[in-house]
C-alpha cells in the first residue's frame, strides 16, 4: 500500500475519533455546562476583557457552592466572526457536548444565527453582546434573551442629550453595516421627533475597519454641520479623531458619539481622546456603588487589570445565567426559558430585568461627556441611564416583535 | 471649490499610502510571480515594530524616524527569513501554490502579533515636526498628510532610479519582462529572488510604519490592506511600478470624491474600479501580457487516466464508510460530515476551472453564495419549499456564472482571478447593502429543510447523494470530450484553436458549470445552516476553496476531495483544541507546503508512480 | 481548381512590412515548399493562410472559397491541417488522446459530457498513428516525447480531419537527417494517396530539393522566384540571397 493511503486513513480515523469521543457520556450530574460562542480571534480587543469577566463570575459562582451544589462549567468556542461557523459550533456544543444552554455573541449576525439555531432546536440562548434590535424585535423568538442595551436604547439615550443642544444642522458618520445603519436611522427618527426643527445635512458611511478618515472628515466639514453624530468605533474611531482634530472638524461643533466612552475605545486614544463629546460608555474608575466597587476590586485582584465594558458584559452574563438557574424548576430548556422571562438580578450596574415582553434586559449605560484627565480620556458629568427608561412603550414593542 | 481642492489633497494622501504598500507587492510579483498573501502581514508588522521602536526610543526626530526606518529594515529581515526558509523551496511548485504558503504565514503572524502586542489597539505618537496643520485656501490640512503626499512620489522616483540606473535593477526588469530569458542570461536567480522579496517586504514594512502617526495599530491591518493592495497592483498592471502609482492615484481620488456623492459606495468602490479597468484593459493600465504561466515544474501537467485500482477500492471503501457509519454517529458528527460533503463539491467545482481549465479564481464564493441566496430568497419571498430552493440554487449561480464568466475567461492568469474577485465582491456588497431584499449583514434566517429532511441523518444522506453525485459527475465530465477540450485549451491554446476548439466558449461553459456546482453546494449549505449571510460570498470563503484545492493538489482529480477533507477536518479539530488555532493551522499549512509541494494527492501520486514505475 | 490561392497578401507590424503582396497557388497532391532566409516573412505568410494573422490586404481562397479573416478553427473545419514551427501538442494527454481530440473535434463530438474519451474514436486514431509509425508511442504522454516524435504527432493530428490542405511550418526542424527524409517521404506519399495539397516551409535545402514538387522563394516579404526545384536552385537571384547563409548546401 502506498504511503498516502495510510495518511488518509489516519485523517479519517482521527476525525472519526474526535467526532465520536465527546459524545461518550460526559454530561455529569454535578455539572451544568454552558456553551459559549464568540468571535475571539476576530474581535480580541473587546472579547479578552469579556472572557476575563466571564471567568471571574464563573469562579465566584462556583466558589459560593455553585447552583444548589452543582458547579458551572463553560465550553468556549471561537466562531472567527463567521455566523455559519457559529451555527456549526452551536451544534457541536448542543449535540456533542450536551450543554444546557448557549450564550455569547458579539457580532450581530453571529448573534442572529445562534438565535435562529436556538429557536429551531429549542435551546435557551442568552445573548450577551450583539446590539442589533432585530435580535429581540423583528426576529425575536421564544428562546433568545439579550443582556446588553441595544442599538435603539443607546441611540435613544444620546438623543435625549442631543435634543437639548441648540444645534439644528446635523451630520452623521457610521460604519457601513447593519449596526451603523440602524443607529443612524434611530437617531434621525428619534431626534426629529424630539426636535422637528433639526435637519441632517450630510452622512458618511465608511467601510468598517477601512475608513478613509481624511476624505471622510473633509466631506463632513464641507457640509458645515453644527453637530455630528458619530457611530464609528475602534480603529475607525481613532483615525477619524486624529484626522478630525488636525483638520479642526470638531471645533465649535458638538459631537454626540455612540460607545465612545467605553474604555475599550477611549483608552487607545490616550491623550488624543476628544474632549466634550457626549457619549455612552463606562467610567469604570468613577462608579463607586458598592456592587461595582466590589466587582472592580475582585477583577483587579484576579487579573491585575481594570475592567472594561466587555468585562462587565461577560461577568453579568454569567450572573444572569446563575440567577436564572437558581430560579428555574429544572435544567431543561423550556423551564429555563420560562425562568428567564421577567428574571431580575443584581447586575454590576444595578438591578436589571429581562423583560417578558421582548426578552430585552434593562441593563443601561452611562451617558456623559468625555474629558482629558492626567493625559487620558475619561467621562465626566455622567449619569447611569437605566435601560428601562429608553425602550419604546409596550404597545409599540408589540408591533415590532412577532407575536405568537 | 476649496472643498474640492482639499478633497483632492486627501485623496492624494491616501493614494500615496496605498502606493507604498502596493509597490512592494508589484515588484515581488513581477519577478517571482508569487501572489504574496502575506504582504499585508508585513505591513502590519511594520506598524507594530514601528510602534514599539518609536515608543521605546527617546522622543524627537532621531527616535521617531529611526524607529520608522528600523521597522522597515526589521520587516525586510522577516521577509528574508520567509523567503529563504519557505518560498525558495517551492518556486517550482504549480502556479499559485505559493499562495498557500503565504496564507500560512498570514495565520501565523496574526496569532504572533496578538501574543506579542496584545489585543487592544495601539496609538503611536505623531511625527515630530508634523503634528500640526497648514492653512490651505482657508482650511486646515494636516502636515503629516502633506508629508505623505510627498513620500509616495519620492519612493516611486527612488525605485525607478534603482531599477534603471543599477545593474541589479536592470536584472530585475529583465526578470520581470521575461523570466526564461533572464535565466538564460546567467542571472543568479536565487539571489535576485531573495533580494527582490526583501525589498518588497521592506516597502510593506515602511508603508505600515508610516501609518503609525495616522492610524491606530491593530490586528485587522493585514487583511484590510492586502486586498486593496492587490487591486492597486492589478489595476496598474502586474509588475508595473508606474502603473501601481497611477492605480493608487485613481483609487485614492475616486474614493475621496465618490463619498461626496454616494457615501455608501465605500464598500465596493475599489472593486468597481477594478472590474471596469480589467474589462476595458485586460492587462491593467500599464501592464503587458503575461508570459503564459506554464507550470514551472519543467514538465507538462500530468496525464489524467482512469483511476488506478487501489485508488478506486479506497474511494469505494470511503464512500461505503460514508454511507454505512453515519447512523451510528451523533448529530454533531453528522453536521460536520454534511459540511465536509458540501465543501468537497465546492472544492471540486473550483478544481474544474483551476485544474483542467487552467484558470484561477479568487472569487468562487460568489457562486456558492449565490446558490445559498437563491435558495434563501426563494424561501423567504416565494415561500418556496426546500426541493424548489435546491433547484433554484444551481440555476441562479449558473446564470451569474454565465454572465460574470463571459468577462472573466477572456482574461488570463492573475488578471482573470482578480476579475472574479471583483465580481464576487460586487455581489457581496449587494447582499450586504440591499437590506430590504437580503436583510443585509444580518442575513436571512429560517431557511430550514423540509420536514422530511429535518432529521440530521436524512439531510446528511440527501447532501451526500447530491454532493458526491455531482462530484462524480464533474469527474466524468473531465474524462469526457468536454473535459479534454478544456485541458486542450489549457495545454496549448494554439493547437486547440488549430483543431477547431473554441477556447473561449469551452472556458466559458466550464466556468458556468463550475458555478452551477458551487451553487448546488451553496444551496445545500444554506439549508444545513438554517440561515444565509453575506459571509457566504465573502473573500475568506473564496480563499478557503482555493486553499482546499491547492492543499489537495491541483493536478489530481482526487486533490480537491482530499483537500476539502483535510482542510475542514484540520480546522474543525484545531478550533476546538486551542485558542491559538490560527498559529497551529498556519504552521501545519507551511509544513504541508514544504513537504508536499504537489499537494497531498499530488504527493501520493508521485509516491505511487515511483513505486510502480511510470505509465 | 487550385486547393489554395493566396492573392496579393500584405502584412506589416508597426510600420515594417513583413509581407508585401505575395500571390501563389497550391494544387492538389502537390508538395509546395516556401523557402527564404530568416526574416523573409515565411511564418507571417503561413499564419495568414490559416487565419492566425489577419492580412492587411489581399485574399486567401480555399478551393475557390474566400476564407480571409476566418478564425483558425473555422479554417480547420474547412479542411486545413497545420503543424507548427515549435510543436504545439497537448502535453497532459497521450499521443493517442491527442489524435483522438482532433478526430472528436472533426466529428463535432467535443461537447460530450458523459462518454469517456477513451471509448471514442479510438480505432481510427490508432490506425492513423500506425500509418505514421507511431503505434508504439500511442500510450505515452506528449509531455515527455522526443521532439522528432512530437513532429509526427502533429502530423497525425493535422491529418485527422481528412484535410485537403496541409500547412507544415518547418516539419523536420530538430530531427536527425535520416528521420527528416523518412518523414517527408511519408508526407509526400500521403499527399499523393489522399490528393492533399501540402505547403511547407523548410530550412534544410536537402529536404526541399528532394521532396518538393515546386518551390517558392521569399525574400524581405516579396516572392523572388517560383518553379521546379532545379530551376530555383539555378536562379542567380536566389543564389545571391542565400549566399551569405550558405544554406543552399543543405543543413544549417
Amino acid at each position: 500500500m502506498t504511503g498516502w493511503v495510510i495518511g488518509r486513513r489516519q485523517v479519517l480515523a482521527g476525525a472519526g475519533l474526535a467526532l465520536a469521543a465527546p459524545t461518550i457520556g460526559r454530561a455529569q450530574p454535578d455539572l451544568i455546562r454552558i456553551g459559549e460562542i464568540n468571535s475571539y480571534t476576530a474581535q480580541p480587543a473587546f472579547l479578552q476583557p469579556y472572557r476575563h469577566g466571564w471567568t471571574l463570575a464563573l469562579e465566584q459562582v462556583n466558589a459560593a457552592g455553585g447552583i444548589d451544589g452543582r458547579k458551572l462549567e463553560t465550553l468556549h468556542r471561537d466562531d472567527a466572526g463567521k455566523p455559519e461557523d457559529a451555527v456549526r459550533l452551536a451544534g457541536e456544543l448542543v449535540n456533542a457536548e450536551k450543554v444546557a444552554l448557549l450564550a455569547g455573541g458579539y457580532l450581530s449576525n453571529v448573534g442572529l444565527a445562534i438565535s435562529d439555531y436556538a429557536n429551531q432546536n429549542r435551546m435557551l440562548y442568552v445573548a450577551s453582546e450583539p446590539l442589533t434590535d432585530a435580535l429581540v424585535w423583528s426576529r425575536g423568538n421564544r428562546y433568545t434573551y439579550r443582556l446588553r442595551a441595544s442599538t435603539y436604547m443607546q441611540s435613544a439615550m444620546l438623543v435625549k442629550e442631543a435634543a437639548k443642544l441648540p444645534a439644528r444642522r446635523w451630520a452623521t458618520v457610521a460604519p457601513n453595516y447593519e449596526y451603523g445603519q440602524s443607529a443612524v436611522r434611530w437617531f434621525k427618527e428619534l431626534l426629529t421627533r424630539a426636535r422637528p426643527d433639526v435637519s441632517f445635512v450630510a452622512e458618511q458611511f465608511p467601510a468598517l475597519g477601512r475608513i478613509d478618515a481624511g476624505a471622510t472628515v473633509q466631506a463632513l466639514a464641507a457640509a458645515n454641520p453644527e453637530a455630528i453624530f458619530n457611530v464609528t468605533f475602534a480603529a475607525d474611531l481613532t483615525n477619524f479623531v486624529r484626522q478630525g482634530a488636525t483638520r479642526g472638524l470638531f471645533e465649535r461643533r458638538r459631537v454626540v458619539s455612540l460607545l465612545t466612552g467605553e474604555p475599550e475605545y477611549l483608552e487607545p486614544l490616550q491623550d488624543e481622546a476628544p474632549e466634550d463629546w457626549i457619549v455612552t460608555g463606562y467610567p469604570w474608575d468613577q462608579v463607586n456603588t458598592p456592587d461595582h466597587a466590589a466587582f472592580r476590586e475582585a477583577y483587579r485582584r484576579r487579573w491585575n487589570d481594570h475592567p472594561r465594558l466587555g468585562s462587565v458584559v461577560g461577568y453579568d452574563t454569567v450572573m444572569a445565567i446563575a440567577a436564572m438557574l437558581r430560579k428555574t424548576s429544572a435544567v431543561e430548556s423550556e423551564a429555563m426559558v420560562d425562568a428567564m422571562s421577567g428574571l431580575r438580578f443584581g447586575s454590576v450596574f444595578g438591578p436589571v430585568e429581562f423583560r417578558a415582553i421582548d426578552h430585552q434586559s434593562t441593563m443601561g449605560a452611562f451617558v456623559g461627556r468625555t474629558v482629558l484627565r492626567n493625559g487620558r480620556g475619561t467621562m465626566a458629568d455622567w449619569h447611569y441611564a437605566d435601560g428601562k427608561d429608553y425602550l419604546p412603550p409596550d404597545e409599540v414593542v408589540r408591533t415590532l416583535r412577532p407575536q405568537s | 471649490m476649496e472643498t474640492l481642492v482639499l478633497q483632492a489633497l486627501s485623496g492624494l494622501a491616501s493614494a500615496s499610502s496605498l502606493f507604498l504598500v502596493a509597490s512592494g507587492l508589484t515588484v515581488i510579483f513581477g519577478v517571482s510571480r508569487i501572489v504574496n498573501f502575506a504582504h499585508g502581514s508585513f505591513y502590519m508588522l511594520g506598524a507594530y515594530l514601528a510602534w514599539t521602536l518609536v515608543t521605546s526610543l527617546p522622543r524627537g526626530h532621531l527616535g521617531f524616524w529611526g524607529g520608522v526606518i528600523g521597522a522597515a529594515l526589521g520587516v525586510g529581515l522577516v521577509g528574508l527569513v520567509v523567503e529563504v526558509l519557505l518560498l525558495r523551496r517551492i518556486y517550482r511548485a504549480p502556479e499559485l501554490f505559493q499562495l498557500l504558503a503565504t496564507f500560512g504565514v498570514v495565520l501565523i503572524v496574526q496569532d504572533l502579533a496578538l501574543l506579542a502586542w496584545g489585543a487592544q489597539d495601539l496609538l503611536g505618537p505623531r511625527a515630530p515636526g508634523l503634528r500640526g496643520s497648514t492653512g490651505i485656501l482657508g482650511m486646515r490640512f494636516p502636515d503629516y498628510e502633506l508629508f505623505l503626499i510627498v513620500v509616495g512620489p519620492v519612493v516611486l522616483g527612488l525605485l525607478l532610479l534603482l531599477f534603471h540606473r543599477t545593474r541589479w535593477g536592470t536584472l530585475v526588469r529583465a526578470a520581470t519582462a521575461d523570466r526564461e530569458m533572464a535565466a538564460a542570461l546567467g542571472v543568479n536567480q536565487r539571489l535576485l529572488f531573495t533580494s527582490v522579496f526583501v525589498l518588497g517586504s521592506l516597502l510593506a514594512g515602511l508603508g505600515g510604519a508610516l501609518q503609525v502617526p495616522r492610524e491606530s495599530v491593530n490586528l485587522h491591518m493585514d487583511l484590510s490592506i492586502i486586498v486593496q493592495a492587490f487591486v492597486v497592483v492589478v489595476v496598474g498592471g502586474l509588475g508595473s511600478l508606474t502603473g501601481a502609482a497611477l492605480a493608487a492615484l485613481l483609487i485614492g481620488e475616486l474614493h475621496a470624491f465618490g463619498i461626496l456623492v454616494l457615501p455608501k459606495i465605500t464598500l465596493v468602490l475599489v472593486f468597481l474600479v477594478m472590474a471596469v479597468v480589467l474589462v476595458l484593459r485586460p492587462h491593467g493600465l500599464l501592464g503587458r501580457p503575461q508570459d503564459r504561466a506554464q507550470p514551472a515544474t519543467g514538465g507538462a501537467e500530468p496525464v489524467i487516466g482512469p483511476a488506478p485500482r487501489p485508488l478506486l477500492r479506497l474511494g469505494a471503501a470511503a464512500l461505503l464508510a460514508a454511507v454505512v457509519l453515519p447512523p451510528f454517529a451523533g448529530d454533531y458528527a453528522l453536521s460536520v460530515l454534511t459540511e465536509i460533503a458540501i465543501l468537497i463539491l465546492f472544492a471540486a467545482s473550483l478544481h474544474l476551472i483551476m485544474g483542467p481549465g487552467g484558470m484561477a479564481s479568487f472569487g468562487h464564493a460568489a457562486y456558492f453564495g449565490m446558490g445559498a441566496y437563491g435558495a434563501a430568497l426563494a424561501a423567504k419571498w416565494l415561500a418556496a419549499p426546500m426541493e424548489l430552493g435546491l433547484a433554484v440554487a444551481p440555476l441562479a449561480a449558473g446564470l451569474f456564472g454565465l454572465v460574470f464568466g463571459w468577462f472573466c475567461v477572456r482574461l488570463s492568469g492573475v488578471y482573470s482571478a482578480m476579475l472574479t474577485l471583483a465580481f464576487a465582491q460586487i455581489t457581496w456588497s449587494v447582499a450586504f447593502q440591499w437590506v430590504e431584499l437580503t436583510g443585509g449583514d444580518n442575513g436571512i434566517l429560517g431557511v430550514w429543510p423540509a420536514a422530511w429532511a429535518t432529521p440530521k441523518l436524512v439531510y446528511y444522506y440527501l447532501t451526500l447523494t447530491l454532493c458526491i453525485g455531482a462530484t462524480l459527475l464533474l469527474r466524468r465530465v473531465i474524462h469526457a470530450p468536454f473535459g479534454y477540450a478544456l485541458r486542450a485549451q489549457r495545454d496549448s491554446a494554439l493547437r486547440a484553436e488549430a483543431i477547431g476548439i473554441d477556447a473561449f466558449r469551452t472556458r466559458w461553459l466550464a466556468f458556468a458549470l463550475a458555478a452551477v456546482m458551487a451553487g448546488l453546494a451553496g444551496g445545500l449549505f444554506a439549508y444545513a445552516k438554517g440561515s444565509v449571510f453575506p459571509t457566504f460570498l465573502d473573500i475568506p470563503r473564496s480563499v478557503d476553496a482555493l486553499l482546499m484545492v491547492l492543499l489537495g493538489g491541483v493536478q489530481t482529480l482526487s486533490g480537491p476531495i482530499i483537500g476539502a477533507i483535510a482542510y475542514t477536518g484540520l480546522q474543525e479539530q484545531l478550533v476546538r483544541l486551542t485558542d491559538l488555532w490560527r498559529l497551529l493551522l498556519g504552521g501545519v499549512i507551511v509544513a504541508l507546503v514544504l513537504f508536499f509541494p504537489q499537494g497531498l494527492a499530488g504527493a501520493a501520486r508521485a509516491r505511487w508512480e515511483t513505486r510502480h514505475g511510470d505509465a | 481548381m487550385a486547393t489554395l490561392e493566396a492573392e496579393a497578401l500584405r502584412k506589416s507590424f508597426g510600420g515594417i512590412e513583413a509581407v508585401r503582396g505575395v500571390s501563389f497557388a497550391v494544387q492538389p497532391g502537390e508538395m509546395l515548399a516556401l523557402i527564404g532566409p530568416n526574416g523573409a516573412g515565411k511564418s507571417t505568410c503561413f499564419n495568414m493562410l490559416n487565419g492566425q494573422l489577419r492580412p492587411d490586404a489581399g485574399r486567401v481562397r480555399l478551393a475557390g472559397r474566400d476564407i480571409t479573416g476566418l478564425a483558425p478553427r473555422q479554417v480547420w473545419r474547412l479542411g486545413v491541417g497545420r503543424t507548427f514551427q515549435v510543436t504545439a501538442t497537448f502535453g497532459s494527454m497521450t499521443v493517442l488522446e491527442n489524435v483522438q481530440m482532433a478526430l472528436l473535434s472533426h466529428h463535432r463530438r467535443l461537447g460530450g459530457l458523459w462518454t469517456p474519451v477513451r471509448r471514442m474514436d479510438r480505432a481510427p486514431a490508432e490506425a492513423l498513428l500506425a500509418r505514421l509509425g507511431m503505434a508504439e508511442q500511442a500510450g505515452r504522454p506528449c509531455g515527455i516525447l522526443a521532439y522528432g516524435d512530437l513532429k509526427r504527432v502533429e502530423l497525425a493530428v493535422a491529418l485527422a480531419n481528412d484535410p485537403r490542405l496541409l500547412l507544415m511550418d518547418e516539419p523536420t526542424a530538430g530531427m536527425a537527417p535520416p528521420e527528416r527524409a523518412a518523414l517527408m517521404a511519408l508526407t509526400a506519399s500521403l499527399a499523393r494517396e489522399r490528393n492533399i495539397a501540402v505547403l511547407f516551409t523548410e530550412h534544410d535545402m536537402d529536404v526541399v530539393f528532394s521532396h518538393a514538387s515546386r518551390v517558392l522563394v521569399l525574400d524581405r516579404g516579396t516572392l523572388i522566384a517560383e518553379g521546379a526545384p532545379a530551376e530555383v536552385r539555378a536562379n542567380p537571384r536566389v543564389r545571391q540571397v542565400y549566399l551569405g547563409s550558405g544554406a543552399m548546401q543543405g543543413g544549417y
